[in-house]
């Protein structure tokens, strides 16, 4: 390893080894605030550092990493989507969780953030494998981090099975695609599998099929989504939302270099198996939406929803899908951190706000809070002032340039749907009723976080109202 | 530039509103009618020192979003102004009449209703199709919350319905924008959204009709035709008063100035093929509303189907395609924004006294509220085009027009003029003659009230007697876009109707 692969890695480096020195730390004291506040500038390093490697992109480390500006981009996203989500899990572990062992969870965090910033400068199968699952592994273990919790415990182990199973999938696909091209680095299968028999070409589309399974299932596209629901209710929200935001925009990220560098978009075959996938997943996500009356239960579906939109920017392909992808990324990312994060405040349970009945009259209550919520949900809903509108816009212009009208249609028809359900939540909040006594006392007072979703919400806005700086990034990587 | 800051002087004062709200109820008010007015002092300055000759008044462009080639491009000819002109002035009496009307969340009940209104505005003044849709989909949220907010009892249901109508035939339009933006792009490498630059876009006809449609379907529901018509009685009878004259009165006109100022010239051929189902559309549509509106017994019902009857006049006035059907539709939008307003006005009136809508439970009302019966008799008459008053000049000229374009379906529209007789004079009979059907103690109207409704009195006899002063100033944007749409099309009937023009 030379001097410059080392410098390129700095930023995860940085993060390993920040993570090795809060354990010594917490070895030495207890202590949940030092923790947190370690946690936080650890990140705060890591990603001041990618703006000093920015310089030297693209690098070349073998064939396992490469770091470009691609790679830097969805980091730093991660970076600071587990920033944004430290500093909720510390209102919700100080809220909620027994006052003994919360400092190990800041370790997980910070591994599966490693694992998943790692996941997206991969270029190679083994490198792809082993991060991913660093992040899965972690994550196991976060989803049941509240012990006391029936449903955690429920939702780890449920993510646990299923979670290995589509590893393995991935893992034969990666070994069936072995077999016939004899190599495992993205590039070098788009040199390879052109001039091989029939018979071979059959086991390459199977092996990446078995891939796409795998990938499918930690991105919940539908059919193979069972498990988002039972695990985005089963985890506290600030690792629902690490699920929903740093371990999809991670795989959202490696796909789109998987699929560019080996050149997979000249099978049509597949394109016609991941076209199906997104007509699927954006209705059936939608529809089952409809039918919850959990708050964390309809971002669940939603979220699936929302990968559905994201494949259509992705079948696009190189035209401008990447861009359109990375673009609708982002805003998920922020709308999706600044949704959990008010369940999160709103929460005063064990149960955490989940029900849709805890949001009632909210508006009235607690007015910034439920107008941030109202200015998320619009914008997963796509409505023009917030971000998510001009994200729609981007990934339908991308569909529409290659022309994939169907895809197009679906997306408009879904999106459709899924207004009735956003809007469900937000007449809950509106409702002015004379019996508040269910919610019991206000929410807990919190100003960090009330000011870290505030900040959430002007972004979506600022976005929404002049995206063109971000276009600007985004074109660029 | 002002056009630009109409808007952001709307916006402003409706956060303004918001934040003065936590503390006074009066400010909030106070703010959107200062905001409101001055609004209306620019543009009528704008119309008054307007000359006619070149085709905007007053125009504005700055880039956007110039990766996808989206500009803020706001410009105003005649029939731009004439619709602002509208909204001020309507937005000036919904904050009026919900004076007293609106009692919890004063401030965030004017942040809806200030960007309404700013909604309104853009889409009046659009001339990027991206921008146009943007403003086109901000007018829905706050509306949303007007209705499900400080809505009657079954608010939540109308709410639900008008949105999810509304966005879904937006969202095929925005469909249609970016076919035609990508259909513009391929041809000529400039991709963009200048409404300037896609008029004469060449796609092949099928195409042409398929992206029309989605521009009409988004336009023709707001228009609220038969058989997309069933949001409005809803929305329109769960609306706050303020709600129901901007749904009325601006919101049904953002669906016809989309047609004017849209469809007919990008789509000149289309629209010609289309122009047989949309005409038979609107005669369905006022006898359908005039017969349903005869039925209702909520009274803000009635006049939800008065607009929908009102509406198919609009609509076959479009498809005529000539000056005479199209100057008469530009001014059944503003008659029929100021006697509609003026109804609805006095059903929430009523309303606010005797808590019912129910017309069973009415009747007899003259003796109590004199002043309130002769103004609702004039706008009745209004409603049922009595020469004089500016719906009869609207509808004649409406169908002088589309009687050169299809005689049976004209004739057959005019038999609505008999249905509405019937339906108005319905009102009237109910609510203040008859007998008395329980004994209401009953203040009139109040100095507020009458102010705002002898205003709207003023308007509607000044619109029928000097019509004229509408008609000077829409003339030469209606004969441009006439013109644009024919250019492409030479049929003898319209060849007919081209020489026919309004002697000024």
């Amino acid at each position: 390893m030379s001097i410059q692969d080392i410098i390129s890695l700095l930023p995860m480096i940085l993060l390993a080894g920040g993570m090795l020195l809060t354990m010594i730390l917490i070895a030495a004291k207890r202590s949940h605030i030092v923790a947190f506040i370690s946690t936080l500038v650890i990140f705060t390093i890591s990603f001041v550092a990618i703006f000093f490697i920015i310089a030297t992109t693209p690098h070349l480390i073998g064939e396992l990493f490469i770091i470009d500006r691609f790679g830097l981009y969805y980091q730093g996203l991660i970076l600071i989507a587990a920033f944004v989500i430290t500093i909720f899990s510390y209102i919700s572990l100080k809220k909620f969780f027994p006052n003994k062992r919360k400092e190990e969870y800041y370790l997980l965090l910070m591994l599966a953030t490693l694992g998943a910033a790692m996941v997206v400068i991969s270029t190679h199968f083994i490198s792809f494998f082993v991060s991913l699952e660093i992040l899965t592994v972690s994550l196991y273990t976060l989803i049941s981090y509240y012990r006391e919790r029936e449903k955690a415990i429920e939702a780890g182990l449920k993510y646990l099975v299923l979670a290995a199973m589509s590893s393995s999938f991935l893992l034969f696909g990666m070994a069936l695609i072995y077999t016939i091209s004899g190599t495992m680095s993205f590039s070098s299968l788009s040199i390879l599998s052109s001039n091989v028999t029939i018979d071979a070409t059959i086991m390459l589309v199977a092996g990446i099929v078995m891939m796409v399974v795998g990938i499918g299932f930690k991105l919940a596209l539908v059919p193979f989504h069972m498990w988002a629901p039972d695990v985005y209710e089963g985890a506290s929200s600030p690792v629902t939302s690490f699920i929903a935001t740093v371990s999809k925009g991670a795989v959202v990220a490696v796909l789109l270099r998987f699929f560019i560098m080996a050149d997979l978009y000249r099978y049509e075959k597949i394109m016609l198996v991941f076209t199906i996938i997104a007509i699927v997943t954006m209705l059936i996500g939608n529809l089952l939406a409809l039918m919850q009356n959990n708050v964390k239960r309809i971002l669940a579906y939603s979220s699936i929803a929302h990968l559905g939109y994201l494949l259509v920017a992705f079948i696009a392909g190189k035209a401008m899908g990447v861009e359109a992808a990375t673009f609708y990324i982002t805003i998920y990312v922020v709308t999706i951190l600044g949704a959990f994060g008010i369940i999160t405040l709103v929460s005063q349970s064990d149960n955490e706000a989940a029900d849709i009945e805890n949001y009632k009259s909210l508006f009235w209550r607690k007015p910034l809070l439920a107008t941030a919520f109202t200015v998320f949900l619009l914008s997963l809903a796509g409505i023009p002032l917030t971000a998510g509108f001009m994200g729609k816009y981007f990934l339908l212009a991308a569909g529409l340039g290659k022309g994939e009208w169907a895809l197009a249609f679906t997306l408009v028809i879904s999106s459709v749907i899924g207004l009735y359900y956003y809007l469900r939540v937000i007449v809950t909040m509106m409702k002015q009723d004379e019996d508040t006594a269910i919610v019991g006392t206000a929410p807990v007072f919190s100003v960090i976080g009330i000011s870290l979703v505030t900040i959430l919400g002007i972004l979506i806005v600022a976005i929404g109202v002049c995206p063109q700086w971000l276009v600007n990034v985004v074109s660029k990587l | 530039m002002i056009l630009v800051w109409l808007i952001l002087l709307l916006i402003g004062c409706g956060f303004l509103a918001w934040l003065t709200g936590r503390w006074s109820d009066i400010l909030p008010r106070v703010i959107s009618l200062t905001g409101v007015f001055i609004q209306l002092i620019i543009i009528v300055s704008l119309l008054l020192e307007h000359k006619q000759g070149s085709q905007w008044i007053i125009s504005y462009a700055h880039a956007w979003i110039p990766f996808f080639g989206i500009q803020i491009k706001v410009a105003a000819d005649g029939l731009s102004l004439l619709m602002l002109l509208l909204t001020s002035f309507l937005g000036l009496l919904s904050i009026l009449v919900s004076w007293k009307e609106i009692n919890k969340k004063v401030g965030f009940f004017h942040f809806n209703l200030m960007f309404v209104l700013a909604g309104i505005t853009g889409v009046f003044i659009s001339l990027d199709l991206f921008l146009f849709y943007f403003s086109w989909e901000v007018m829905l949220i706050p509306m949303y919350f007007l209705i499900s907010i400080w809505g009657n009892e079954k608010r939540t249901y109308a709410a639900y319905k008008f949105f999810l109508f509304t966005q879904a035939s937006g969202l095929l339009m925005f469909l249609s924008i970016l076919g035609l933006y990508f259909i513009h792009g391929h041809n000529t490498g400039t991709y963009t959204f200048d409404y300037e630059q896609l008029l004469g876009t060449k796609m092949s006809t099928q195409t042409a009709f398929i992206l029309m449609l989605g521009f009409v379907i988004a336009f023709i529901v707001k228009l609220s035709t038969v058989p997309f018509h069933s949001w409005l009685p809803d929305a329109h009878t769960q609306a706050p008063t303020a709600g129901s004259v901007i749904l009325a009165g601006l919101l049904l006109k953002t669906g016809a100035y989309g047609l004017i100022r849209f469809v007919l010239p990008l789509f000149p051929q289309a629209s010609h093929q289309f122009a047989p189902i949309a005409m038979t559309l609107g005669v369905i549509s006022i006898l359908y509303g005039a017969k349903l509106a005869f039925a209702q017994t909520d009274l803000k019902r009635l006049i939800a189907y008065i607009s929908v009857s009102h509406m198919g006049f609009i609509l076959l006035g479009i498809y005529a395609f000539n000056e005479i059907a199209m100057q008469g539709v530009v001014m059944q939008m503003i008659a029929h924004g100021i006697s509609t307003g003026a109804l609805f006005i006095i059903a929430g009136a009523l309303h606010e006294r005797i808590h019912t809508r129910d017309m069973e439970q009415m009747g007899g009302l003259w003796t109590k509220v004199p002043k309130m019966g002769a103004l609702a008799l004039i706008f009745i008459m209004g409603s049922l085009g009595l020469p004089g008053l500016g719906n009869f000049i609207a509808e004649i000229l409406i169908l002088i027009g589309s009687f050169f374009a299809d005689k049976a379906l004209t004739i057959i529209a005019t038999l609505g003029l008999i249905a509405s007789t019937i339906y108005a004079l319905r009102i009237m009979q109910k609510v203040f003659y008859g007998k008395e059907e329980k004994k209401w103690v009953i203040a009139d109207l109040g100095f507020r009230e009458m102010a705002i409704m002898l205003s709207l009195t003023i308007v509607i006899i000044w619109l029928g007697l000097f019509p004229n002063c509408i008609l000077k100033v829409s003339k030469s944007p209606v004969q441009k876009i006439i013109e644009s749409t024919n250019r492409v099309f030479d049929v003898q009937e319209n060849v007919v109707s081209q020489r026919i023009i309004i002697k000024n």
